[in-house]
């Protein structure tokens, strides 16, 4: 019964099930180990206690997300192997060493020092352990350098020549780590990570204030949160529209595919919503803005954009999905930037903390940087098919030998897995959001054992009660 | 572009480099499963806690060797990479399955009380159990060679799955636990260690018994290993590495009930350095046994050069920065005074 499955289908739903649940983490913690090192800075500053229960609260769900984040990540290092052989065959040379690099200088960094970090409070000195939370800071970043810099050379390569085995072989390290749509990728992924926990941050910190809870830590988080979505949420929009256009420049039938345009036009038009139909070659019911997409894209009211209708339909992207999720992903930037403008006017209005109304808005817009983050990830990746690698190897082409057997049981076994290991950890991080800040509390879970939380300082400091 | 392909024989020292990332995962993770393997097995709820805080600042940098491993045979080998993962899918992939609840059992462990603790308990156990099982299966399907047609996998999804795999996953079982209970006794005191050491002694006589098992059959399964082991002179280079094993594992029972705490552990490193030495012999030139040599597997001298750059800047300080996280949580794992 399980000839009939599709291989290729299941291994890329299987990539993208197993990849969507592991960029969540990441999204997170990119921000959150940003944000605890500012955190952690500020209380060596002031010796201010309220920014050490904030971070003690939040190094916690922080360790719940990274562990997720590790577990998850692991799987992806081997599935190019597992399910993408003839696409790692083909690119190992160009990609390898970028994913090495990355394990080399992030991640034995991330890892080593989240356990001085956790557990080293009471063994090293404050400005070691600060240290080391910036250390995790930073490796969060270069891992997201890396990362982004291999998935952006698959959308724009560069700096390679292809063999005449049909392997392709680096020629510039240089092209092939910067290439054209790195910058842009790297600068608006970041940003994003950095604008999803500002947001759960805001959601939590409103909760509490809603609730009249921790109400001097919940101004910390809620006030610096705030001041992410003053400053960073429009800088997104400008971030967002310069990667744009570099897409424009390089993938134009992603962009075609994202503006649901099928003919190529002077004066191309605004879709605000429609119906792409991959079929009829048309976007139904739409509507439309004259010319803003020309403007947008060519800084010209009646410059060239191309429709999809200028490639061949085996060369389009499936572009309801690019369509939609793009929508998503600039509608919830919309309300980011809508929630920066209103902080200001309350901050102004001395009401910033103590209006009902604005703490459920934020409350409501806890979850959606994930989702935009997701989405934009959706219209980046669905909007480079049917190619793997840009113009080079498409997706149907790079699969591995193995059986749609194998996959169906694995694809079954990481639904299971993940549903409810993902399921835990979700209802631990709030579990710790329910338990809030508490003063003077360990840093971590200590298995119920007294100071000091891991191991006595000297083998002769031994207790008195042995077990 | 560099190379420093006229310089150096860079396969040989990526070779070289992938096989000590690897025998540094199977050192490393391999006392982290190794007291995951034994948690259930221990005198009391304190004595699991205080296994559980000895390793909870190591786990997640142990499992970067993996990372590593997996991660530089892909950069360094693409072809052994992209041969094997396929050849291997359903062990790699329940071994990662295992990994992640043994990795999550760690930060949820903390924060429950009762019985979902007991959930993570006995996701940490078999999560351990499966991770280095299956481990121990993929060992054995290497060793007995891998079907390869052109540049790909030409094998039967369940051509990993026999009685000789089977062995040898239950042998690292026992590889690993003896690695656990070592570590237990150089890292905790009082009961925990009593019974760690008990555990280090029974575990060497399965151990002794598995290495013997594996030293004899991989001679009698293959022609090449058999001719490379018992020609004259190998034979008499090569036969200290079995003798090795035999006289560690001798001075690790003699040690544990001498009460020694630190040497177990090392030499137990040493039975494991032997081990993976015999393995290694056996299977040179191969990367993909008996296919793919390590040279055709490599990747463009390019890549390589890149990314030894790379690895000789960095791995020095990965071995200074982990050196110094060890050295912070130095001593013995704390006591349960709060009990």
């Amino acid at each position: 019964m399980f000839d009939s499955l599709d291989p290729i289908l299941l291994a890329r739903i299987q990539f993208a099930f197993t990849i969507s649940f592991h960029i969540l983490f990441p999204a997170f913690t990119i921000g959150l180990a940003s944000w605890l090192a500012v955190l952690e800075w500020r209380w060596l500053k002031t010796g201010n206690q309220i920014y050490a229960d904030v971070y003690r609260m939040w190094v916690k769900i922080f360790a719940v997300t990274f562990g997720m984040g590790v577990v998850s990540g692991v799987v992806m290092s081997f599935q190019f192997g597992t399910n993408w052989s003839r696409f790692a065959d083909a690119g190992g040379s160009v990609l390898g060493p970028l994913l090495g690099y990355e394990v080399l200088t992030a991640f034995f960094l991330e890892a080593s020092f989240l356990g001085v970090m956790l557990f080293g409070w009471n063994r090293v000195s404050p400005k070691m352990h600060f240290a080391a939370t910036v250390i995790v800071a930073a490796g969060t970043l270069i891992s997201a350098f890396w990362i982004l810099s291999a998935n952006s050379w698959m959308q724009t390569p560069q700096g390679f020549r292809v063999g005449q085995d049909g392997l392709l072989y680096p020629t510039s390290w240089l092209a092939v780590i910067f290439n054209p749509s790195f910058p842009y990728r790297f600068v608006h992924m970041v940003t994003a990570a950095y604008l999803t926990t500002a947001f759960t941050i805001a959601g939590i910190g409103a909760f509490y204030l809603w609730r009249q809870r921790h109400i001097q830590q919940a101004r910390v988080m809620f006030g610096m949160a705030m001041i992410m979505a003053i400053f960073v949420a429009p800088m997104q929009l400008v971030f967002g529209d310069l990667h744009g256009l570099n897409t424009f420049k390089h993938q134009p039938a992603k962009v075609a595919a994202m503006e649901g345009l099928w003919e190529t036009r002077h004066g191309a038009p605004l879709l605000l919503f429609g119906w792409p139909d991959q079929e009829e070659e048309t976007s139904k019911y739409a509507l439309e803005i004259p010319k803003l997409s020309s403007l947008i894209l060519t800084h010209a009211l009646d410059g060239e954009v191309k429709g999809l209708k200028e490639w061949p339909r085996q060369d389009r992207p499936p572009v309801a999905w690019v369509f939609w999720t793009f929508r998503f992903m600039v509608g919830i930037g919309m309300l980011m930037i809508a929630t920066g403008v209103i902080a200001i006017l309350l901050y102004f209005k001395k009401r910033l903390f103590d209006t009902r109304w604005f703490q459920y808005w934020c409350m409501a817009l806890t979850p959606t940087g994930f989702i935009a983050v997701m989405a934009g990830w959706f219209v980046t990746e669905v909007g480079r098919q049917p190619w793997i690698v840009q113009g080079l190897l498409r997706t149907k082409d790079a699969t591995s030998p193995v059986m749609g057997t194998s996959i169906a049981i694995s694809l079954a076994a990481f639904i299971i897995v993940y549903v409810f290991v993902f399921g835990a950890g979700s209802y631990y991080i709030l579990r710790l959001i329910g338990k809030g800040p508490e003063a003077e509390e360990p840093a971590y879970g200590d298995h119920g054992v007294e100071k000091p939380p891991i191991v006595t300082d000297l083998a002769g400091e031994k207790g008195d009660q042995h077990v | 572009m560099f190379s420093f392909e006229s310089f150096v024989d860079l396969p040989l020292i990526w070779y070289g480099l992938i096989a000590t990332a690897i025998f540094l995962y199977v050192l490393l993770d391999g006392f982290d499963l190794g007291v995951g393997i034994l948690f259930p097995f221990a005198p009391s709820d304190q004595c699991r806690n205080r296994m559980m805080n000895s390793i909870a600042p190591f786990w997640d940098g142990n499992e970067t060797w993996l990372v590593l491993g997996g991660g530089g045979l892909f950069a360094a080998f693409p072809l052994a990479y992209v041969v094997l993962m396929p050849a291997l899918y359903l062990p790699v992939i329940i071994m990662l399955l295992g990994l992640i609840f043994r990795g999550v059992a760690f930060e949820f462990r903390f924060k429950d009380t009762g019985k979902s603790r007991r959930l993570w308990d006995i996701a940490f156990h078999f999560g351990s159990l499966l991770a280095a099982f299956m481990q121990g299966v993929i060992i054995g399907t290497i060793v007995q060679g891998i079907e390869v047609d052109g540049r790909s996998f030409a094998g039967s999804p369940f051509d990993w799955l026999s009685a000789y795999s089977v062995m040898t996953g239950v042998a690292l079982i026992f590889g690993y636990a003896l690695l656990g209970a070592t570590w237990l006794v150089m890292k905790t005191e009082d009961e925990t260690q009593t019974w760690a050491r008990k555990c280090a002694s029974y575990t060497i006589g399965y151990v002794a018994i598995f290495l013997a098992i594996v030293s004899i059959s991989m001679p009698i399964m293959n022609m090449e290993i058999r001719a490379l082991w018992f020609s004259l002179p190998n034979f008499f280079f090569l036969v200290p590495v079995p003798a090795a094993s035999l006289i560690l594992l001798i001075m690790i029972w003699r040690d544990l009930h001498a009460g020694r705490e630190y040497r177990p552990f090392l030499l137990s490193f040493g039975v494991f350095l032997t081990g993976y030495l015999g393995i290694a012999i056996s299977m040179w030139p191969y990367i993909v046994p008996f296919e793919i040599t390590f040279r055709k597997a490599a990747a463009a001298p390019e890549s390589q050069s890149l990314l030894l750059v790379g690895t000789v800047i960095m791995l020095p300080l990965i071995l200074i920065y982990v050196g110094y996280c060890y050295y912070i949580f130095r001593g013995k794992a704390s006591h349960e005074s709060a009990y």
